[in-house]
Parts: structure tokens; sequence; C-alpha cells
């Protein structure tokens, strides 16, 4: 465990590799609420909380569950379960503690379980920092560190394409390429610009 | 029996889950490299769209209601398992280039979206036939998006080459490419529909 490791995770998860830029991870969510900033943020928020919360439940699941057990074959099964009840725990939480900030998300706090990007990262924590059944070393900060990295490269994607969408509100486009088909043309660029961070290597 | 035909005729053109639904386009944009892996994902994803339809609309009186969405994820989850293990066993190189794509069927909301939408108001056998409908649609989706990336990214298809003297666009092969190609498929299929209309 050294502090360059973390820097790298850092750069790769946030702009190399950037959940919805170039691994696609989370693109409903990305594309539905990327139309004006605050509820973006909002979701950005609710998301990396998720994602930071359930890669440190399912490192513990896969570390002192399932490896010991000899169950590894069940990971998806036992993560997706992990990830929608803790999820349902958030959202009973927020209902009781801040009923505002509940109405405020509506429907898109239980959607976070079926956001791609919360069982992604999991999964990838597991095929980055266990080797050959074994946990690497320091793996549990190196997975609870990635989590936070990929949710913040999440808020920043949808930070950009909230603050480009705001802008195209203006404009005149092509009726055949309202919405959606716009959204994915500004996400190629966005992404294409994205691109150049490749150049950054460890 | 016309009807059942009518179940499995709509998922390919009139409710493409990719192109008019907008469903499940994180493991399209990311597996669409080469034909190959859009192949291996489409047949995965119809796998699991088959098994899944036809089990929840077997056990649907059994569910209750407010716990439905756990309910359908289990038996999505044990049926991407089964694709992941069989892809492990016999083919492992395509296992490798679909990566955490695989277990990430699992939160594809095209299978989640058929279960809530199809598979627990009606039979198995409409169920069934959605599915294969819905998992045909979104392979030829998948193949068609593989193709036009393979073609410009590489100059190859199935790696073959095709076009002799061509200068590949490597960003086509890249994730910029999967979005605008997508971006522009579906500005396209949008102006057909409106121009039908």
């Amino acid at each position: 465990m050294n502090l360059q490791e973390f820097l790298t995770i850092f750069i790769s998860s946030v702009f190399i590799y950037n959940v919805i830029l170039s691994r696609f991870l989370g693109l409903c969510s990305f594309i539905a609420i990327s139309k004006e900033t605050k509820p973006a943020l909002a979701m950005s928020g609710a998301v990396m909380f998720v994602i930071v919360m359930s890669s440190v439940i399912t490192w513990f699941v896969y570390r002192f569950l399932l490896m010991p057990l000899e169950l590894t074959y069940l990971r998806t099964i036992s993560f997706i379960l992990v990830i929608a009840t803790s999820v349902q725990l958030v959202e009973m939480v927020i209902r009781k503690t801040n009923p505002q900030m509940y109405r405020a998300f509506g429907i898109y706090l239980p959607l976070i379980t079926v956001n791609c990007a919360v069982l992604g990262v999991a999964v990838l924590n597991i095929d980055m920092f266990f080797i050959n059944g074994k946990a690497v070393a320091g793996s549990f900060y190196y997975s609870l560190f990635q989590g936070i990295c990929v949710g913040i490269g999440y808020t920043l994607a949808m930070l950009l394409m909230s603050g480009i969408r705001e802008r195209l509100e203006f404009c005149k486009v092509p009726e055949s390429f309202k919405e959606f088909p716009l959204a994915f043309i500004i996400a190629a660029i966005l992404s294409l610009s994205f691109m150049g961070f490749n150049g950054f290597k460890f | 029996m016309k009807k059942l035909f009518q179940e499995f005729i709509k998922g390919i053109i009139r409710e493409n889950p990719t192109f008019v639904l907008a469903l499940g386009l994180c493991p399209t944009l990311a597996v669409s490299v080469s034909v190959s892996n859009g192949i291996g994902m489409g047949i995965a994803a119809t796998f699991v769209l088959l098994g899944s339809s036809m089990i929840i609309s077997l056990i649907k009186k059994f569910i209750p209601d407010k716990v439905r969405i756990p309910c359908y994820i289990v038996v999505i989850a044990t049926f991407v398992t089964i694709a992941e293990l069989c892809m492990k066993a016999y083919s492992p190189v395509l296992d490798r280039a679909l990566g955490i794509y695989v277990p990430l069927i699992v939160v594809n909301c095209m299978v989640l979206g058929r279960a809530e939408a199809f598979a627990c108001k009606n039979s198995v056998a409409a169920s069934f036939f959605d599915g294969l409908g819905m998992g045909v649609g979104f392979t030829l989706a998948l193949l068609l998006i593989s193709a036009i990336r393979e073609l410009l990214g590489t100059g190859k298809i199935f790696g073959h080459t095709l076009i002799g003297s061509f200068e590949p666009v490597f960003v086509f092969a890249g994730p910029p490419g999967a979005l605008l190609v997508i971006g522009l498929l579906l500005g396209f299929f949008n102006y057909l529909k409106r121009r039908k209309a």
C-alpha cells in the first residue's frame, strides 16, 4: 500500500476510465437526469454515497463470507442483494430523518439499485484487488478509495453534461435529434475530450 | 398462435429495446467494439431474458406485490450466474473480452423492464415469445452497432479485412465512437418514425 497506488487509482477512475464516459456505467441516469444542474448534483451525491457504502459492504461480504465458504461464484447474486438492501435502508433513513430530501429524490433513490455503476464498482474492486483468490495487501483501502473516486468521476461527468444541456435548451436543434440522440452526441464529444487523459501513464 | 407470433415480432422492430425503448444501453455501448463480442453479449442477454421471463410468469402468483422487485432481481441474478459460469467454461476468450459486463446483465434495465412490464401479467408462452423477440431485437441492434464500429474502427468484420486501402478511424473503436454511433442511429430512427407519422 503506497501513495502512488492511490494516485493511480484517482487519475484512472476519475479521468482515464471515467465511469460514464469510458466505462458506460450508470448511463441511464446520466442521460435521464442531466437536464438541469441541481437534480444532477443531488443524484450524483446519492449515487456516490451508495457506491462508497456498497464497495465497503461488498468487500466484507466477499472477504469474510464468500471466500472462506468457497462460494465466490455466488458473487453476482449476493452483491446485488446486498446493494438492494442497503439502498432500501438508506431510503428508510432519509425518509425518517429528512423528508424534504426524500421528496426531492423521488423515484430516483430506489432506482439507484439498478444503476450499473454501483454493481460495476463492486465487481471491479473484486477483479482488481483480489488476485488469484487472495486479497492484495491494503485491498480494503483501495476498494474504499476506488469507490470514492468513481463517485467523483460520476459527479464530474454529470456536472459537465448538465451544464451543457442547460445551455442547449435555448438552441434550435433538428426535430429528430431532440432529447436522447443529441444527449448521446454531446456525451460522445465529452468522451472524446476525456480520451486526451489516456496520455497519462504511470 | 398468431398472437404469440405478434409478441415475438414486436420486439424486433416496432418495440426494439435499444432503438425504440432505449433500454439496456450500457452493455450495448461497452461491448460493441467487435461483431463477435456483440453477438456473444446478445446471446447471453437473450438467454437471461428468456429464462427470467418464463420463471417470473410461472411464479407471479406467489410473489407479494411489495417485494416483487427484489424477487425479480434474484431470479435474474440466478440466470446471469448460469450464463456467466457457462461462458467461463466454454468460451473463456469471450468471457475475458466482455469482462464485468457479463455480471452487469443483472442490472440491465431491459431484463427487469420486461419482467415488470410483461412477464408479471402474461402467460408463460406469451412471456417466452416476448423474451425471445426482445432478445433477438437486442442482438440485432448490437450487431448493427458493432458492425459499424468494427468496420470504421479497424476496417475489419469478424477479424477479416473488408476494405483494403482504408485508414481505420480509431475513435470508432473507442468509447466516443460508441456514443456517436448510437446517437446518430437513434436520431436516424427518430427521423424514420416521424416521416412515417
